[in-house]
Order: C-alpha cells, then sequence, then structure tokens
C-alpha cells in the first residue's frame, strides 16, 4: 500500500478532521484540523495502519498569521515501508495540544523539546520539561520574535549573560542587539530610510 | 538484610540502628557533563541503590548552540559549514545528507551528475568507518581494552589524510555544495585510497583478534543493555543500535538514495540487542564499508584522474558557483555569482524531509520553506538525540560500571544530540 492510501483511510476513518493528501517532492501530508484529535489519530496510525516508528515532530512559527502555530508529525512503518506527514494547527492562545507520549515513547524528548524551543505545551505529558536550555530559563529562543543574537537572562547561581570582557568590541554581539549581519557597515547603504532604527547599533 | 534478621546481633546497638538507618536509602550520584566515558557533555543523574541503579536522568543541552536558529537567519549554503558540526565525528557524512535534503527541495536531487553521487558515496563510507573506528576504539578502551584505542586511532589518521587531501580540511570539511561538491578527487587519490583500504581490514581483523573473543570485553557486554526490538523501535532508535535489536533496516537498503541501489552489501543484524550485538554490528558495518569503497572506485565514472572531464555539479551555473573564468569573462555567470552570493539558491515553497543513513543513525533534515534562499524552519531529526532517550528505561537495573559499556555501545555524540 502506498502512503496516499494510508492517508485515504485516515480520511476514511476521521472524515472531515482530515484535509485531502497533498503531496510534494513524493512526500504525503495531511493536515489536521482539529490538534485536539491527534492522540486519537496518532493510536490508529500506529495500530491499525501500521505506523509503528516516529521519526520526528517538529514544530513551526507562522509568526504574524493565526493560528501562530503548526505541529509536525513524521510517520514510518517498518512494515510497509511508508511515510506520512501529518500537520496540526494550533492558536496562539491555546498554545497547547495533546501528548502522543502514549502511542510512541520516542514522542516524550521531541515533545519536551518543542516545548523547550517554541513554548507549545503537551497535555498529559509526563515530565514536560526544559531539556536543552536550563530550567528557569525565561524565553522560548526558536520563537521568530527571539532574536538570534539573544536575551540576556539571568537565573541565580544558574547561568546568567553578564558584560563578556570583549563586550563593546567591534566583533561582539551583544545579547539583544543587532546581529553580525545588521551591523555590517555595507547593509546600512541598501537601507535608506532605516536610518532612525540602526542609529542606537552604531554607538557600540 | 533487615534488622530482625538476626536478632542476636553481636553489634553495639548504636551500629546496628546505623545499620537499619542506611536501608532503602538511595545515593545520588551526579556522572558528568565532564566524564571520559560520556564522550562529550552529556550529563547523568544516577540514583543508586547500593551499586545498582534505580534510576536514571540524563541532563543534555550543554552543547546546544541554536543551529536550527541560525540556519533560519542564513542562505542554504552558508548552512553548510553548521553541518560538520553536528557529528563531527562523521562530518562529510552530514554534508552529504544535508545537500541532498535541499537538493530534494529544489527537485534536482535526480539531477546530480554519476561521478558527483560516486564521490558522495565515498565521502559517507568513509565518515562511516572514521566514525566506527573510534566508536569501537572508546568503547574497547572504557571497559579497560587501552591497545585498541590505539590501534583504531592509527586507522583514522590514515582517513583523516585522506580527507584533508580531499577537502582541504581535516576535521571541518564543509565538502558539499548544493548540487554538487567543492572539488574533484585531487591528483592520485584514489591510489591512496585504495592502499588505505588494503590496511584497514588488517587492522579490523586484529581488532576484532583483541575484542570479540576477549573473555573480559565479552564478560562486560554480552547480555548488558539489553534492549528488545519492540523497545528499540518504540523509542525511535535508528542505526547499529536498531540493527544490533534485530531489526533488519537499513535507509541506503529501504529508501536508497544517490547510488546505493547499484552497489552490492549487506545489512548486519543483531539478535539479542545487548552491547555486543551492537558491537559486533558496527565491525560487519566497517566491513561492509571497505566493500562500498572499493566498489565505488572502481566503477568511479571518468576513472581516477578524471581523463573525461566528467562533472562533479550540476553545470547550470544557477545552483552552484560558477568558475572563476566564466565570471570574469561572462556577464551572465557574473549575474549567476552575485545573486548566488547574496540571496542564495531559489528554492520553492514547499516542504521535504530526507533522511541518510549516518554513521550514528536516522540523521533527518526537515526544511520547511516560504520560497527563496533561506529556510523558514529547518528541523534537524539527529540520531543520537532519540538513541540517548532510551537511556531512563535502559539504565535501571545495571551497576554503575554497566553506564560505560552502555554508552560505548550507544555510540553517541553530544554535538548532534544538542544541536
Amino acid at each position: 500500500m502506498s502512503a496516499r492510501e494510508f492517508a485515504q483511510q485516515l480520511k476514511a476513518r476521521f472524515g472531515d478532521w482530515i484535509s485531502e493528501p497533498k503531496e510534494f517532492r513524493a512526500e504525503i501530508t495531511v493536515q489536521l484540523s482539529d490538534a485536539e484529535r491527534i492522540a486519537d489519530i496518532c493510536q490508529f496510525a500506529k495500530k491499525e495502519l501500521g505506523f509503528d516508528y516516529l521519526v520526528d515532530i517538529s514544530s513551526i512559527d507562522n509568526y504574524g498569521t493565526d493560528p501562530r502555530w503548526t505541529v509536525v508529525y513524521h510517520l514510518y512503518g517498518y512494515g510497509h515501508r511508508c511515510h506520512l506527514r501529518v500537520k496540526t494547527d494550533v492558536s496562539e492562545e491555546k498554545s497547547g495540544l495533546p501528548t502522543v507520549t502514549g502511542v510512541w515513547r520516542t514522542a516524550d524528548w521531541h515533545e519536551r523539546e518543542i516545548y523547550d524551543m517554541m513554548g507549545i505545551r503537551f497535555r498529559g505529558h509526563p515530565d514536560l520539561r526544559r531539556i536543552l536550555m536550563w530550567e528557569g530559563y525565561p524565553y522560548f529562543p526558536l520563537r521568530k520574535d527571539f532574536p538570534l543574537a539573544g536575551k540576556p537572562s539571568d537565573v541565580p547561581e544558574v547561568a546568567f549573560t553578564r558584560p563578556a570582557p570583549e563586550e563593546g568590541g567591534p566583533f561582539v554581539t551583544r545579547p539583544g542587539g543587532k546581529d553580525s549581519t545588521a551591523r555590517e557597515p555595507r547593509a546600512h547603504e541598501l537601507e535608506a530610510d532605516d536610518a532612525a532604527a540602526r542609529a542606537p547599533a552604531e554607538k557600540i | 538484610m533487615s534488622a530482625d534478621m538476626n536478632p542476636q546481633s553481636p553489634l553495639p546497638a548504636g551500629a546496628a540502628e546505623e545499620l537499619t538507618d542506611l536501608q532503602g536509602e538511595k545515593m545520588v550520584l551526579n556522572m558528568g557533563p565532564s566524564h571520559p566515558a560520556t564522550h562529550g557533555v552529556l550529563r547523568l543523574v544516577l540514583e543508586l541503590d547500593g551499586e545498582i541503579i534505580t534510576k536514571a536522568t540524563p541532563d543534555i543541552g550543554y552543547l546546544h548552540r541554536g543551529d536550527e536558529k541560525i540556519a533560519e537567519n542564513m542562505t542554504y549554503t552558508q548552512f553548510i559549514p553548521y553541518t560538520d558540526r553536528l557529528d563531527y565525528l562523521a562530518p562529510l557524512a552530514n554534508n552529504v545528507a544535508y545537500a541532498l535534503a535541499v537538493e530534494k527541495l529544489m527537485g534536482i536531487d535526480h539531477d546530480l551528475p554519476p561521478r558527483c553521487q560516486y564521490i558522495r558515496v565515498i565521502c559517507c563510507e568513509l565518515a562511516r568507518l572514521s566514525s566506527h573506528l573510534l566508536g569501537l576504539g572508546s568503547m574497547a578502551m572504557d571497559v579497560g581494552a587501552l591497545t585498541v584505542f590505539l590501534f583504531t586511532f592509527t586507522e583514522r589518521e590514515k582517513i583523516y589524510n585522506l580527507i584533508e587531501a580531499l577537502t582541504g580540511a581535516r576535521f571541518t570539511t564543509s565538502y558539499t555544495r548544493i548540487g554538487g561538491v567543492a572539488r574533484d578527487l585531487p591528483a592520485g587519490w584514489v591510489e591512496q585510497c585504495r592502499k588505505f583500504l588494503g590496511e584497514v581490514v588488517v587492522n579490523i581483523d586484529e581488532t576484532e583478534k583483541l575484542l570479540t573473543r576477549n573473555k573480559i570485553f565479552v564478560d562486560r557486554n554480552r547480555d548488558i543493555g539489553v534492549i528488545s526490538r519492540e523497545a528499540a523501535i518504540d523509542y525511535g532508535l535508528s542505526g547499529p543500535n536498531l540493527r544490533g535489536s534485530g531489526v533488519e533496516f537499513d535507509l541506503r537498503k529501504a529508501h536508497p538514495y544517490l547510488v546505493y541501489d547499484q552497489l552490492e552489501f549487506e545489512v548486519p543484524a543483531g539478535s539479542v540487542g545487548d552491547c555486543y550485538d551492537r558491537y559486533l554490528v558496527r565491525i560487519e558495518e566497517m566491513r561492509q564499508s571497505v566493500g562500498l569503497l572499493r566498489q565505488c572506485l572502481d566503477k568511479l565514472p571518468g576513472g581516477a584522474g578524471n581523463a573525461a572531464r566528467e562533472p562533479v555539479d550540476i553545470p547550470d551555473g544557477k545552483t552552484i558557483l560558477p568558475s572563476k573564468y566564466k565570471v570574469l569573462t561572462s556577464m551572465e555567470e557574473l549575474i549567476h555569482q552575485f545573486i548566488l552570493v547574496t540571496e542564495g539558491v531559489n528554492a520553492p515553497p514547499g516542504e521535504v524531509y530526507f533522511s541518510a543513513e549516518n554513521p550514528k543513525g536516522e540523521l533527518g533534515f526537515y526544511i520547511h520553506s516560504k520560497g527563496g534562499g533561506t529556510p523558514n524552519r529547518l528541523k534537524i531529526r539527529s540520531p543520537s538525540f532519540c538513541n540517548l532517550s532510551i537511556l531512563p528505561f535502559l539504565m535501571p537495573g545495571h551497576m554503575i560500571s554497566d553506564t560505560v559499556a552502555i554508552f560505548g555501545s550507544l555510540d553517541f555524540v553530544m554535538g548532534e544530540c544538542d544541536r
């Protein structure tokens, strides 16, 4: 059976919750309209359709549009060797959806990573802690409104971003300041109307 | 032992009470982040009952550099050097996997010239050899066989020399480009590589003689860290760790990319899923890699010296930088060069997931593009991250001394785990 047929079976079982399968570069993607159903869909995909391997879960920040988050599940079956991608949108007010750790245990760390990086919560997760950043870190760094250069943060006796000895030098990016691309003098010639915004960055 | 077990205790009253107090009390041992056996910066918080581990909590992220965030802020080509630093024991294989992912997004992965594909396979297999040699060496060293480490590092040194001759760097290779490779094989490289392959098979045999029937090594690894087939799939393990548990799955066979469908090789698999099986799988994979390299060198389109001038990249000038001569003499090529450097390759909107069978397992790139030269989101599915997530399930019940054997057999690298 091909991935498209599996997608059609999902659609036959869950009806309007599942979109028509889309194909791009020989990969099949289905969109789930209600994120609350994700655990049911995954359970069905694993038990009935043989998708026994959860390859990955990732998240996309559609900053400026609503709903803001997209959570992407990559499913694979060792028996039939087909890939299927399931996507679902989550609004910024909710920023949460059910966990799939009950379906595949590998989801545990993937969901922790998404919580850590994007701030999307997974309800029912056994241990939803930060995984890459330290406990107490106040931001979600993979969000589009988080600057590449970082933001100053202090967690007493754990981690801090105090001024580094080199700070103020020409090649040092300050947390929260402009990154090296924006500080590049030749870049400013192109953005002539951006004069007011770049003025503070010059006073290093 | 419990207090009422021996009512006629010869110990003074106070000491007996002290012993009862110790019962059921767990000790917490902090292993890492800087421990020789953790091969990087993995921290493991172990809860111990005597010498038995009752709970293990891995703490990762000490090497987190925000690679995925960085990728969103630069062109596809600019990100290639960052892929060197994922699995830094096999940078060439990462380069190839990343380039293939971007090429899949652009729809040009089937247009790659054959010589380029063969060179890329050679890169992948050299990286696999290098990574497994280190993995075996350090695994053996951790359980007490120091000699093996010296043996395998001798061969790795030769691989590094080959890589240096090929890419100009020993460690951070950045060898692939979107749509090709940076340069063709240098003169005499194929002969050097053949000479090396003749030497490395001898070395692999010698390593096996030192380890495979070595009583100490076998005792430290057999029936330790047993991962069942079901658990391996459930925890998303991949690569030799998955195959060690008896799942005969290899992306090179299941979903062949490059020219793997034209080459002959076997996929070894274990039966028990213990540390010893994972060791055996790696040994056999190295032999298969040598076979693959020999076939590639024999079949290499254009031959060793490439007298026929077979291309090593897609020569349309719009994906890979045009040659310097053309840039200086032709207006069109100059424009292509300018656009490629400033804006990057023109990728269509869409999303792809591509994964390659890397030495550590399935390295996947999920690229979500809104069009243009920069990804909107680039997610790296790293094998070490998933392979390590099994530790809280795997460690309880083992002794502290087993942790080093288990770590060695899982063969993870933190650069890739933390990204």
